[in-house]
């Protein structure tokens, strides 16, 4: 069944886009992440062009965080206090990254700083994930308590002045450290078109130590608000947001992803993290593998304008 | 030499018709002149007739006609990234900027070109992939690369590979000694826009005359609606999206909510 896409300018597989819509769904369900990482480097492999693929991924990100910010504010696990602050951030980050992103890709280096990116961001994160949550299950099996959050271990993060309460984390904590993981965030998301939400899970439990419960919630806020914003941007700026493709993966990552939350109910926390560790890991190989490993074509063509 | 300039002067002369009622005509006919991009498009074939008019001064032809169809497609500017190990990893090193190449080109004959005419020929008259113009940016000056330069070579067989470029030798079939029919494929990924096409008629190895035509490939419909939003409107476009990803997001929320 195939349908030709009016902004991508090329026939795809209906069911095979709604298929990948499903699997990343259903991974970004169950972790509580948008799968921007999987899913813009899946939709290159398929020969959509990388700056379309980007652009419509950020919509696609934006409805399945939204399904998911709407399931945990009825449960009342999001702190929409520490989402404005994080937005704040947030969108400062995404325009300084939408600015660099165009600078780049005027001086051609868009690609290789992509592809390091991805390479050093995910191996980093996704290594620290696997060793972090394989000490976990190991200590959880010796059968010790799991490591307490010690009032006394407070790192110098929350010695910073600009306290804040936030009420339904129940943490006291400076905005500085907020804002700047929020801006970290949007600004690393808009340059590798990624929603951001693997990496703002992990740093606001390890650095802001937010309870567990409101993590995922909060984080989707921000993912849906900056991905809402970036497919603004590029459909005003670049007009390459393929609204055809963002809808057939919408419908499959929406489905997706309320099988996935099911699925990430019957594994442990610290399970969940192996297994997103494992996977981000993966992703980040892959990245090296193909900066390292000399290229089967050395040569690739790119279209720098279309017609006057 | 300076006799085959005075030839190639008459012939010329002859070519434009200012000569005597001699040279043959060609009329062409294309089975279509728009080709339409609806949500179910995976490529098409058009069809292009041909005749050969001749009359009764017409000098007699041993060989036999050749025809050459050359399909050129909306230019645009592409540059060539060659990669190289730098610190161990492999990135984009140097690259050629070629100055508006057809996005899309198609060399279709009857037969092998290199036999329908000799080198010198064809090079002039530019038939053929291997002699189309090429120019390119190098260093702020333009000029035409050369045959063995490497992204030359490089951005013709990443062409071909994705099936924009092609050279065919068996595309144009005759069905009379006089009237010839050539199928121009179009893959699923064409460009949209405005096609020329060039009719060549080789006669005895030398080109006899030559007529253009040309089609225009264009979105209609759902496709032209949202392509012309996303350019005219962007952030309007922007902002629907957005509201159709929140919908989207919501009509899920509601669909599976437990309780």
């Amino acid at each position: 069944m195939q349908i030709y896409l009016p902004i991508a300018e090329l026939p795809v597989n209906v069911l095979l886009i709604l298929f990948m819509g499903l699997a990343v769904g259903f991974i970004s369900g169950m972790f509580g992440i948008g799968g921007g990482f999987l899913m813009t480097p899946l939709l290159i492999f398929i020969g959509i062009a990388p700056a379309v693929a980007v652009a419509s991924v950020a919509s696609h990100v934006a409805a399945s965080s939204f399904s998911g910010a709407i399931t945990y504010w009825r449960r009342r696990a999001l702190d929409p206090a520490l989402a404005a602050m994080l937005l704040v951030g947030g969108l400062i980050g995404t325009t300084a990254g939408v600015w660099l992103f165009t600078l780049l890709r005027a001086i051609g280096q868009l690609d290789l700083t992509i592809g390091l990116s991805y390479l050093i961001l995910l191996s980093a994160v996704g290594g620290m994930m696997v060793v972090e949550s394989l000490r976990a299950i190991i200590r959880a099996r010796e059968g010790k308590p799991a490591e307490v959050r010690r009032p006394g271990s407070h790192m110098w993060i929350h010695g910073l002045p600009l306290k804040m309460r936030f009420k339904t984390s129940k943490i006291y904590v400076s905005v500085i450290p907020i804002c700047t993981i929020g801006f970290i965030i949007g600004f690393i998301g808009a340059i590798m078109g990624i929603g951001g939400g693997f990496l703002l899970v992990p740093a606001l439990i390890y650095i802001i130590r937010v309870p567990t419960g409101v993590v995922i919630g909060t984080s989707m806020v921000l993912t849906l608000v900056t991905m809402a914003y970036a497919t603004v941007m590029h459909a005003a700026t670049n007009h390459l947001v393929d609204a055809v493709l963002a809808l057939i993966l919408m419908i499959g990552g929406v489905i997706g992803a309320q099988f996935g939350a099911r699925a990430g109910q019957r594994f442990s926390s610290e399970q969940l993290r192996l297994l997103l560790g494992i996977l981000v890991l993966a992703v980040g190989l892959r990245f090296a593998f193909d900066l390292v490993v000399q290229p089967a074509d050395l040569f690739t063509v790119r279209t720098i304008e279309g017609l006057p | 030499m300076r006799a085959a300039r005075i030839a190639a002067a008459v012939l010329a002369l002859v070519l434009a018709g200012a000569g005597p009622a001699a040279a043959e005509k060609l009329v062409i006919s294309l089975s279509s002149s728009r080709v339409l991009i609806t949500p179910n498009f995976t490529g098409a074939e058009l069809v292009l007739f041909g005749s050969v008019e001749r009359d009764a001064q017409t000098v007699a032809r041993h060989g036999g006609y050749d025809i050459v169809v050359t399909v050129t497609g909306p230019r645009e500017t592409v540059t060539t990234f060659r990669k190289a190990r730098v610190f161990g990893i492999w990135v984009n090193a140097q690259s050629r900027t070629f100055v508006r190449p057809p996005s899309y080109l198609a060399v279709l004959a009857n037969r092998q070109i290199n036999d329908i005419a000799d080198l010198d020929t064809l090079r002039r008259t530019q038939t053929g992939l291997a002699r189309t113009l090429l120019p390119q940016e190098i260093s702020g000056d333009i000029g035409d690369s050369t045959r063995g330069d490497p992204f030359r070579q490089a951005f013709l067989r990443l062409k071909v590979e994705h099936g924009l470029y092609r050279e065919q030798q068996n595309a144009v079939t005759f069905l009379t000694p006089a009237l010839f029919r050539a199928t121009v494929p179009l893959p699923d990924n064409v460009p949209t826009g405005i096609y020329e096409i060039d009719v060549k008629l080789f006669g005895d190895g030398a080109l006899l005359t030559r007529s253009p035509t040309a089609f225009e490939i264009v979105k209609v419909g759902f496709e032209q609606f949202v392509a012309g939003a996303a350019r005219d409107h962007g952030i309007l476009y922007g902002l629907a999206t957005t509201l159709m990803a929140l919908l989207t997001g919501w009509f899920a929320s509601v669909v599976f909510r437990k309780d």
